[in-house]
C-alpha cells in the first residue's frame, strides 16, 4: 500500500529530495563556488521532472486515504510550475552575479518551493493544503529578503512574511471551521456533507468565505492585494519574475481545487464570493496602474488585473471555465516571462534600472527588443491578434456560458482602462524623447527568453497553441465534471 | 484556385516580414528598396484581387472563394466574399499602391513605415473577407496597432494625445462588441458567419431591473455592436477622435483611414447588425436615421468653421458617412445599395482630397487654409485636381459622389420624409464648405510672399491621381459596374430583413392579442 502511495507522490519525492541531498553536499563541498552549478543542475531537473510528469500516463490516482490527487489538472499546473520556475531560475542568472546574490541556498529554495506548489495543486485535503501552501509560503518569505543588506528587499521579506502568515491564520481558521461542521478534512468527505442540499449551512459557508479570503491573498486578488507592490518592487528583479510566475499558477490551480472538488457541490455559494473578487481585482489593477512610474510596480498591478480576468473564468463554475482559467494562467505566465526578461536586460551603466521613462525611445536603440515590448504590451492589453487576447477571450466565453454576462461586460470595460498604461508604455519606447540610452549588452539567455516568448505569443493564434489547449481540456474534465 | 482569398489578404504581410527580417540600415538604398518592395507587393496584391474579381459571379447571392479550416479553440479559419464585401476588399487593394506612392517622400524610419502599412492592408483585407465572429474581431481590432503606431511616430505636432484618443475610443467600442460576440457564440453554439446570417437570436422583450428591453437580447446585442461600429463610422456624437486622428496623421495615413478604415464600421452594420438583429435594427432604425441627419447638418456646419484643411475634410467624411448609415438602415434596396456605392465613392474621393492636401503641405509644411491663398497662379494643374474633387465631394451629377447621395436619399425618403429633407440640407450645406474652402485656397491673387516659389505637381503626383480621377469619373457616369455587383446581394439581404421584421410583426400582434 505504502509503495503505491509513494510512486504517485515520486514526482514532488523525487524533486525534494535533490534539493536536501544538494543542500548537505554543497554545504560541506564549495558553498557558493557551487552556486552556479546548483543554478543549472536546479533547472535541469525542474525541466526533467516536468517533461516525466508530462509524458506520464494519463489517469487518476488518490494517494495517502484520497489526501493527494494525482489528476489530469494537477499534472497540467505542475508542468507550467516546473518550466516556469526553471526558465526563472536560468533567466536570474546573470542579474544574480552581477550583484553578488548568487547563494547556493538560491537555486534550492526556489526548488523547495516548487515542491510545495506541487503538493498545493495535488491537495485533497485540507492539512495536505495547508502542509503544502507553508512549505511554497516560507521559502518565498526567504527568497524575498535575499538582498539582506539592502533596506527594500528586506522590507519586501517583512511585509510579505507578516500579511503571509495573517492570510495563512484566516485560511486555517476557514480551514478549522469547514472540519467542525464538515466532519472531516478530507475534500471527497466535505463535498459528501454538502450533498443534498442546494446551499451551505452556515458554519461551512463562513468556513469558505475564510478560506476563499487566505487564497485570494495568496493570488493577491483584491481586495486582499496590498502586499504585492511592494514586495514586487521591493525583492531583487529575479525573485520578482518568480513571484509573478509559478506561485500565481500555483496558488490559482489550489483555488480551483478547492471550489471544485471541495465546494463544488454549491457552485452557487461561492461563485458571487469569486465574482466580486474578480470585478474589484480587475478594476483596482488596471486604475492603480495608471499612475505608476516603476515598471516592477505596474506589473504587480497588472498581475492582480490579471488574476481577476482568471478568477472570472473560475467564477463560471463548471469544466469550461476551469480550462479557460488554465488557458488564461498559462498565456499570463508566458507574458511574464518575456517582460520580466526585459526587465531584468534593464541596465545603465551597470546599474539595473526600472523606471518606465528609461525605456525611452527603446526602438531607437534597440529595435528587437522594441518589438518584443509591443508584442508583450498589446498581448498583455488582450488585444489581437496575439495571445493575451485569446486568453480574454476563452474567459469571456466561460463566463457568458454561465450566465455571468455583466462579469464580462464588467471585464472589457477595465481592459480598456488598462489598455492605457500598457499603450504608454508603448507610447515611451516608440514616440519618447531622446534619454541616456539603456546598456546593450543583454546575456544571450535574456534575449533568447524574451524573443521565444514574443514570438510564441504572436504565432500562438496560426493554430500552435492547440498543444496547450488540449491537455487543459483534459484537465478541466477531471477537475470539474 | 481555392486560396485566393488567403494569398491577396497575406501577401502584404508576407513583404513586411521580409523587410522586417532582411532589411537592414537606414541609409538611401535601403530606404529605396523599402519603398520599391511595398510597392511592388501591393501591386501584386491589386493584381490578385482582381483575379477574385473575375472569378466573382455576382448573380451568386452566398459567399463564394470560401477557405474553411481548423483553427484554435473552436473557431475556424473562414473566409470568403459575396456582393457586399468584394468591392470593398478591391477598394483596399486599389488605394494601398497609391497611398505607398504618395508616401514616397517620408525621410524616417521609412522601413518601419512601410512595415506598418503593409500589415495594416493584411489586417483591412482580411476584415472584409473574414467569415467568423472571432476571426473578424481579430483583424479588425489587430488594425488599431499599426495605425496607432503611424499616428504616433509619423504624426504632427499633437500626434501623442490623437493617438490614444483612437486607439482608447475605438478599443472601447470593440470590447463590447467582443461581449456580444461571445454572448452570440453562447446562444448559436457556433461563430460561423454564415450559419449566424441565418440564425434567429431571441427577439423576445424581456425586463432587466425593472426596465422593459423591447426586441430583448437582439436590442442589446445590435446596441453592442452599435457601440463598436458607430465609432469606426464614426456617427455623431462618438466622431470626435476623427479630426484629431486626422489632422495629426501623415498624409497617407489620413487617405487610409479616410478611404478604408472609415468602411470598416459601415461593412459591419450590413454583415452583422442588419441580417443578423433584423428586429433591432427595425426597432432602432428612427434612432439611427437622426442621429444621421443630425450628423449630416451637424458636421457640415462645423466643417464651415475649420481653420485647417486636413480637419474640415474630416468633418466632411463625418457627414457623408452619416448618409451611409442613413441609407443602410433604410433598408431598402436603394438606400443600401446607395450607401454601399456611397463608401467605394467616398473612398476615392476623400483619398483624393488628403492627398490634395499632402500636395501642398508637402510643399510649405502647414495646413492652415489662411497661410495659402491664389494657388492657381503657380499650380494650374494641382487647381484643376482639386476642383475636380472638391466638385465629386460635393456630389456634383456625373461623379460618383451624386450617385451616392441621391441613392441613400432615395432611400430614406421612402422611409421617412423628415430625416430625408434635413439630410437634403447636407448637399447645399457640403457645397458651401467645400467651394469656400476650394476659393480660401486656390483661387484670387497670389499675394502670400512664401507661395511665390511653389511649384506645380510633378509627375509622381500627377500619376497618383489619375487611377482616382478615373475611377471617381467612370462610377459617376456608369455605376451599374458597381451596381451590378452589389444588388443580387443586396436584394437577398433586404428580403430576408424584410421577411424577419414582418414575421417579429406578427408575433408582436399576437402576443398583443393574448396579453388581453
Amino acid at each position: 500500500m505504502l509503495t503505491n502511495d509513494l510512486s504517485v507522490v515520486l514526482p514532488e519525492l523525487a524533486l525534494a529530495t535533490y534539493a536536501m541531498l544538494a543542500l548537505v553536499v554543497i554545504v560541506y563541498t564549495g558553498k557558493d563556488a557551487l552556486a552556479h552549478v546548483s543554478l543549472w543542475v536546479t533547472a535541469a531537473v525542474m525541466v526533467v521532472v516536468a517533461l516525466w510528469i508530462g509524458v506520464g500516463p494519463d489517469q487518476t490516482q488518490m494517494a495517502f486515504n484520497g489526501t493527494f490527487a494525482d489528476d489530469a489538472f494537477s499534472r497540467f499546473a505542475k508542468v507550467v510550475i516546473l518550466l516556469s520556475a526553471a526558465i526563472v531560475l536560468v533567466m536570474s542568472q546573470d542579474f544574480m552575479t552581477k550583484h553578488d546574490l548568487m547563494r547556493f541556498e538560491y537555486p534550492l529554495l526556489v526548488a523547495l518551493a516548487v515542491v510545495g506548489m506541487m503538493v498545493m495543486v495535488s491537495a485533497s485535503d485540507l492539512i495536505v493544503l495547508y502542509m503544502g501552501l507553508e512549505l511554497q509560503s516560507l521559502s518565498l518569505y526567504v527568497v524575498a529578503s535575499l538582498r539582506r543588506d539592502h533596506a527594500k528587499s528586506t522590507e519586501a521579506g517583512l511585509k510579505y512574511f507578516v500579511l503571509g502568515a495573517l492570510s495563512s491564520g484566516l485560511l486555517l481558521y476557514g480551514c478549522s471551521l469547514v472540519y467542525g461542521y464538515a466532519g472531516t478534512t478530507n475534500f471527497a468527505g466535505i463535498i459528501e456533507t454538502t450533498q443534498g442540499s442546494d446551499h451551505l449551512s452556515v458554519g461551512l459557508l463562513i468556513g469558505l468565505v475564510f478560506v476563499l479570503a487566505g487564497l485570494a491573498f495568496k493570488v493577491s486578488a483584491a481586495p486582499f492585494h496590498m502586499w504585492t507592490p511592494d514586495v514586487y518592487e521591493g525583492s531583487p528583479t529575479p525573485i520578482t519574475a518568480f513571484f509573478a510566475t509559478a506561485p500565481k499558477m500555483a496558488a490559482m490551480a489550489l483555488f480551483g481545487r478547492v471550489v471544485h472538488d471541495a465546494f463544488g457541490g454549491a457552485v452557487g455559494d461561492w461563485q458571487q464570493v469569486i465574482a466580486a473578487f474578480a470585478v474589484i481585482s480587475m478594476f483596482l489593477g488596471a486604475i492603480a496602474a495608471i499612475g505608476q512610474t516603476d515598471l516592477k510596480r505596474l506589473m504587480a498591478y497588472s498581475s492582480i488585473a490579471h488574476m481577476g480576468f482568471a478568477l472570472m473564468g473560475l467564477a463560471a463554475g463548471d469544466a469550461g471555465g476551469v480550462e479557460a482559467m488554465l488557458l488564461y494562467m498559462t498565456i499570463y505566465v508566458l507574458m511574464n516571462l518575456g517582460m520580466f526578461a526585459v526587465i531584468l536586460s534593464m541596465s545603465r551603466d551597470g546599474r539595473p534600472v526600472t523606471d518606465i521613462a528609461s525605456l525611452n525611445l527603446l526602438s531607437r536603440t534597440d529595435p528587437m527588443k522594441a518589438l518584443v515590448v509591443l508584442v508583450l504590451m498589446f498581448s498583455l492589453a488582450g488585444v489581437p491578434p496575439f495571445l493575451g487576447f485569446f486568453a480574454k477571450y476563452a474567459v469571456l466565453v466561460a463566463a457568458v456560458e454561465a450566465g455571468l454576462t455583466w462579469l464580462a461586460v464588467a471585464g472589457v470595460i477595465a481592459s480598456v482602462i488598462g489598455a492605457f498604461y500598457y499603450l504608454r508604455i508603448v507610447f515611451f519606447v516608440f514616440f519618447g524623447s531622446e534619454r541616456d540610452p539603456l546598456d546593450q549588452n543583454d546575456p544571450l539567455v535574456l534575449r533568447a527568453v524574451m524573443a521565444v516568448s514574443a514570438l510564441l505569443l504572436l504565432i500562438g493564434s496560426t493554430g500552435l497553441f492547440m498543444v496547450v489547449q488540449d491537455p487543459a481540456t483534459a484537465a478541466a474534465i477531471a477537475l470539474a465534471n | 484556385m481555392n486560396s485566393l482569398l488567403s494569398i491577396t489578404t497575406f501577401i502584404p504581410l508576407i513583404a513586411a516580414v521580409i523587410l522586417l527580417i532582411f532589411l537592414r540600415g537606414e541609409d538611401e538604398a535601403a530606404q529605396k528598396n523599402a519603398k520599391y518592395l511595398a510597392l511592388i507587393a501591393t501591386v501584386l496584391t491589386f493584381i490578385a484581387s482582381l483575379f477574385i474579381l473575375a472569378g466573382f459571379d455576382p448573380n451568386d447571392t452566398g459567399f463564394q472563394f470560401v477557405e474553411d479550416r481548423e483553427w484554435l479553440m473552436g473557431l475556424r479559419y473562414k473566409m470568403g466574399v459575396d456582393g457586399i464585401s468584394v468591392l470593398f476588399v478591391l477598394l483596399t487593394t486599389f488605394i494601398m499602391p497609391l497611398v505607398i506612392l504618395g508616401s514616397w517622400d517620408v525621410k524616417t524610419r521609412v522601413k518601419e513605415y512601410m512595415v506598418a502599412f503593409l500589415i495594416l492592408e493584411t489586417l483591412m483585407i482580411g476584415v472584409f473577407c473574414a467569415l467568423d465572429l472571432v476571426l473578424f474581431y481579430l483583424f479588425f481590432e489587430a488594425g488599431l496597432i499599426p495605425m496607432f503606431l503611424i499616428i504616433g511616430i509619423w504624426g504632427g505636432a499633437n500626434r501623442i494625445y490623437a493617438s490614444f484618443k483612437f486607439f482608447l475610443y475605438t478599443f472601447l467600442g470593440s470590447v463590447l462588441m467582443l461581449v456580444a460576440m461571445v454572448a452570440m457564440y453562447a446562444d448559436a453554439g457556433t461563430t460561423d458567419i454564415e450559419v449566424l446570417l441565418t440564425h434567429n437570436f431571441a427577439s423576445d422583450t424581456f425586463s432587466i431591473l425593472g426596465l422593459h428591453v423591447l426586441g430583448g437580447a437582439q436590442t442589446l446585442m445590435w446596441i453592442a455592436f452599435f457601440a463598436s461600429f458607430a465609432v469606426k463610422m464614426p456617427m455623431w456624437p462618438v466622431h470626435t477622435w476623427l479630426p484629431d486622428a486626422h489632422v495629426q496623421a501623415p498624409t497617407a495615413g489620413s487617405v487610409v483611414l479616410a478611404a478604408i478604415l472609415l468602411k470598416l464600421g459601415g461593412y459591419g452594420f450590413l454583415r452583422f447588425s442588419l441580417p443578423m438583429f433584423p428586429v433591432a435594427s427595425d426597432l432602432l432604425a428612427p434612432l439611427v436615421f437622426w442621429m444621421s441627419a443630425i450628423a449630416i447638418v451637424y458636421t457640415s456646419l462645423v466643417a464651415l468653421a475649420q481653420e485647417d484643411m486636413k480637419k474640415l475634410i474630416a468633418y466632411s467624411s463625418v457627414a457623408h458617412m452619416g448618409y451611409v448609415t442613413m441609407g443602410i438602415f433604410a433598408a431598402n434596396q436603394q438606400g443600401v445599395d446607395g450607401a454601399i456605392f456611397q463608401m467605394i465613392s467616398h473612398g476615392f474621393i476623400s483619398g483624393a482630397l488628403f492627398l490634395c492636401v499632402g500636395v501642398i503641405y508637402d510643399r510649405m509644411h502647414t495646413r492652415d487654409i489662411d497661410a495659402y491663398g491664389g494657388l492657381v497662379n503657380r499650380m494650374p494643374f494641382y487647381a484643376l485636381i482639386f476642383m475636380f474633387f472638391t466638385m465629386a465631394n460635393v456630389g456634383l451629377p456625373g461623379t460618383s459622389g451624386f450617385v451616392g447621395e441621391f441613392l441613400t436619399l432615395m432611400g430614406i425618403f421612402q422611409v421617412n420624409t423628415w430625416v430625408a429633407l434635413f439630410a437634403c440640407t447636407g448637399v447645399i450645406l457640403s457645397a458651401a464648405y467645400a467651394l469656400w474652402l476650394y476659393r480660401r485656397v486656390v483661387m484670387g491673387d497670389l499675394i502670400k510672399e512664401s507661395l511665390r516659389s511653389i511649384t506645380d505637381m510633378g509627375p509622381r503626383e500627377k500619376w497618383i491621381f489619375a487611377p482616382l480621377v478615373a475611377m471617381t469619373l467612370i462610377l459617376g457616369v456608369y455605376p451599374s459596374l458597381a451596381l451590378d455587383i452589389i444588388g443580387p446581394s443586396v436584394s437577398a439581404l433586404v428580403d430576408q430583413y424584410a421577411a424577419n421584421v414582418a414575421e417579429f410583426g406578427i408575433a408582436d400582434a399576437q402576443a398583443a392579442i393574448s396579453d388581453h
